[in-house]
């Protein structure tokens, strides 16, 4: 269900509220996308695009969290890995 | 709570193979049973047995290869080519991957009442060109016209006739352990350049069909005695039909690397959006080749050398003759490190967007 | 292209699947809701990066899927109408109903179009006055609003020739059906990324605690499915039942407030028949009175319909996880997504059709197989793409 992708919002085509839309970037296309439910996104905010809506604006810290937590995960698994040959099991 | 199955199966299923589909003639795994159970039963010759796009037929000592494609594509006109460039590589291209040189091509036009005689020029006009570019003559033609609603605007037949330029016909029985798998280009621009029109997806950024001949890479190929096991041009079904195609038809088990599988942004883009398998995306202007392990090299600087061949690259290689269980495998290692099989094109392609 | 390529990388994904094998004590069984992560788990055979402890079992999100036959029927009716312009997501198409499916409408004559927002049927309206309109709106919460915006500019353009078939669904409860189930083999869910976008997530707390299982809200691309699991596993081994959020890049906890406001104005909650699973109080949407115009149910004549049949279909036994798709006697023989015997190997997102995709009939085979390195990869070609 609910195939949903982000794209980055380029221009605002129409800024009546309820008809809201702007070109938006998916990789190498652009396509008008209808804003209406995202009120606060602006130009180079990414927005999250299901059957030509965008449903929610990127939040671009939480965003980078996982990558924060990913940073910390592999200092761990290297300290790990100083004592087992590696905790990524062999193939 | 009532757990039941939603559908009436056992009717359909037999519906579905009592009368043809659209997807019969998606290029999948359909129109190989289509012509498995009703066309080859009937006709039955060394040529055909081969199953491969083009024939070579021994006439008169010469090595002829004859080959024919018929065009159908709604719409007549999509970014990067028409209906009538189609037509042309198409056939061309179909000689090529049989290492022939092609020479002559027939063309038999279906018109539909009502058609623009303009948009007929236009057509006409670009299958000139294109002949004229590749260096083939259309040299014989036929003309009828259906009555309105009974044709999509125009269908085109081509046949075609090339001189076999290869020490031998290349076919997928050549297929060998360990060949390199080399693929031409990316991937899927045509199929989703006429999807966009058709659907009336409004992409701002046009997406160009890769509609291209594709005999001079392999002409040169051959010129510098290149060990060409095979060859086949992507069309219908896209690389993953493709590769599994030419697994059964060797018998082999081969394993190709997404990560090496060029794919364009805008391509990618598209097929992120209406959620599309780009290996399962149509393409008109690509091929696979497939040589010895040793010579990939000395290829892959040949076809690079060709605007139309310039994005070549090793995107896996031949494991070796299929094991016990029989039935051909092309595994796709992806860029994660897992793996899947890869199958014929179900149907037709359709959206994805629930 | 950025918040989805860099999700999809290797070294980020064995370090997440390195920590869930590390945390991982024993055998646990999670629910993917969404039809959406079905497909991506069988895509990128994320199984495989699974330590064999942990099973995936697919859930009943995939709209295709679920849509009634009653319905499928209705649609292939009005779609057959010569007024009548039919508009549809691509996937619908093939879904067989009671005797045809749209596509074989589409052959006969009929005018099907394939669209991709509900809005692109509206501007159809706009364009053909002298046509019946009609826009198949099927879908669960995230597309609800789409559907719903649809209709309310319907309504304001005073469009008399636009309609939709509705056929909504809502995630909570069939959640709360499959754990009602004293049989269900699901311990922890991860819940679908998009509808949440919309809902936010606020109503899934009651809700996991009712239900006693952990419930993480997680995205689409490998690197979110992965991090669901290990966000899940650890609640279970920790023995908690809270909700999590993996996918706050796209989720806030309340959702997106326009959106459902826009659907509350157009829809209400209505009983709603799942297909191959049965009817479930309060898991549906239908058109509000004062909409009742543009429900095409009302515009053209109802048809009967053919019984949903059992002939060989698990469909319910595998979107209540009870069951895997190679766990079908048809899967991959009789029924295959060419000939479908059942909706979940029709729509891509089906978990049948998924596996049979990227799996095929090895999916057992290669299910908890971990790849080899092929020789190919030693040379280190350079990765360009």
């Amino acid at each position: 269900m609910c195939l949903g992708i982000p794209g980055l919002v380029e221009e605002i085509l129409n800024g009546a509220p309820l008809e809201r839309s702007a070109r938006v970037r998916f990789g190498g296309i652009r396509k008008e996308i209808n804003l209406a439910y995202v009120p606060s996104a602006n130009v180079g905010d990414y927005v999250i695009v299901h059957v030509g809506f965008a449903i929610s604006v990127v939040n671009e810290q939480e965003a980078r969290r996982i990558f924060r937590y990913l940073e910390e995960l592999g200092d761990l698994q290297d300290l790990e890995s100083n004592r087992e040959a590696s905790p990524w099991k062999p193939v | 709570m009532n757990i039941e199955c939603p559908l009436p199966m056992e009717t359909l299923a037999t519906d579905s193979e009592e009368m043809v589909r659209l997807g019969h003639g998606s290029g999948g795994e359909l129109t190989e049973r289509l012509l498995q159970n009703f066309v080859f039963p009937y006709i039955d010759n060394r040529w055909i047995q081969q199953g491969h796009d083009s024939a070579t037929l021994p006439l008169d000592g010469s090595r002829l290869v004859f080959t024919t494609d018929s065009f159908v594509v709604s719409p007549l006109f999509f970014p990067g080519g028409n209906i009538g460039t189609l037509a042309v590589y198409g056939t061309v291209n179909d000689l090529a991957m049989s290492g022939a040189r092609p020479k002559y091509l027939s063309c038999g036009l279906i018109l539909e009442e009502g058609l623009p005689l303009k948009q007929l020029a236009r057509i006409m006009q670009s299958m000139g060109r294109a002949a004229a570019e590749v260096g083939v003559q259309l040299v014989t033609g036929d003309t009828k016209v259906v009555e309105k609603g009974k044709g999509d605007g125009v269908y085109i037949n081509t046949s075609g006739i090339g001189v076999l330029a290869a020490p031998q016909p290349i076919h997928p029985r050549q297929i060998a352990a360990s060949d390199a798998i080399i693929l031409s280009g990316d991937i899927g621009r045509h199929g989703m350049a006429v999807m966009a029109a058709r659907e009336g997806l409004d992409f701002e950024n046009p997406l160009h069909s890769d509609c291209a001949p594709l005999c001079d890479p392999v002409m040169a190929l051959l010129a510098a005695a290149i060990d060409v096991h095979c060859l086949r041009d992507l069309t219908r079904g896209g690389l993953a039909t493709a590769l599994v195609e030419l697994a059964e038809s060797s018998h082999m088990q081969m394993q190709v690397h997404e990560d090496q599988i060029p794919v364009t942004e805008c391509v990618q883009g598209a097929c992120e959006l209406l959620g599309l398998d780009p290996m399962y995306v149509a393409n008109e202007g690509r091929f696979l080749l497939f040589v010895p392990a040793n010579q990939q090299q000395a290829a892959l600087e040949i076809l690079q050398a060709f605007d139309v061949s310039a994005g070549s690259r090793v995107i896996g290689e031949v494991i070796g003759l299929v094991d016990d269980a029989g039935t051909a495998d092309v595994i796709l290692s992806n860029a994660l490190g897992s793996e899947r099989l890869l199958c014929r094109l179900p149907g037709e392609q359709l959206p994805r967007i629930c | 292209m950025q918040y989805l390529t860099e999700y999809r990388e290797r070294a980020s994904v064995e370090k997440i699947s390195a920590e869930i094998q590390r945390i991982t004590t024993r055998p646990w069984a999670l629910m993917e809701v969404c039809g959406g992560q079905t497909h991506a788990i069988a895509k990128y055979g994320l199984q495989q990066l699974l330590p064999p402890e942990i099973e995936l079992l697919h859930g009943p999100g995939c709209p295709v899927c679920v849509t009634s036959l009653a319905i499928i029927d209705q649609a292939i009716a009005i779609a057959a109408r010569p007024e009548v312009i039919f508009c549809s997501f691509g996937d619908m198409l093939r879904v067989p109903g009671s005797h045809s499916d749209l596509l074989s409408v589409k052959a006969a004559g009929g005018d099907v179009r394939t669209v991709y927002s509900p809005m692109d049927a509206l501007a159809l309206a706009q364009v053909h006055p002298d046509r019946q309109v009609v826009f198949f709106a099927i879908g669960f919460e995230t597309t609800a609003p789409a559907n719903a915006m649809a209709v309310f500019q319907a309504q304001r353009k005073g469009l008399g020739n636009f309609s939709l078939l509705v056929s909504q669904f809502l995630v909570p409860p069939a959640i709360e059906t499959i754990c009602a189930d004293g049989d269900t083999r699901v311990q922890g869910f991860l819940a679908a990324g998009h509808v949440c976008a919309i809902t936010g997530f606020e109503a899934y707390q009651p809700l996991a605690q009712r239900i006693r299982r952990p419930i993480v809200v997680t995205g689409f691309e490998p690197l979110d499915i992965l991090e669901g699991v290990l966000m899940c596993v650890r609640q279970l081994e920790q023995g908690t039942c809270d909700v999590q959020n993996q996918y706050a890049r796209a989720v806030p906890r309340e959702g997106n407030r326009p959106a459902r406001e826009m659907l509350q104005r157009v829809f209400e909650i209505s009983p709603q028949h799942w297909r191959g699973v049965g009817e479930i109080a309060g898991s549906g949407l239908r058109l509000r009175p004062q909409y009742s115009a543009f429900d095409a149910n009302q515009r053209f004549p109802r048809v009967t319909t053919g019984r949903d049949d059992s002939r060989g279909c698990i469909s319910g036994q595998i979107m209540q996880g009870r069951s895997k798709p190679d766990d079908c006697p048809h899967f991959g023989k009789a029924c295959r997504p060419q000939s479908p015997l059942g909706a979940p190997m029709v729509s891509s997102e089906g978990p049948c059709a998924a596996y049979y995709r990227y799996a095929s009939r090895y999916a057992s085979r290669y299910a908890n197989r971990k790849p080899a390195r092929s020789q190919y990869e030693k040379q280190e070609l350079p990765n360009e793409h």
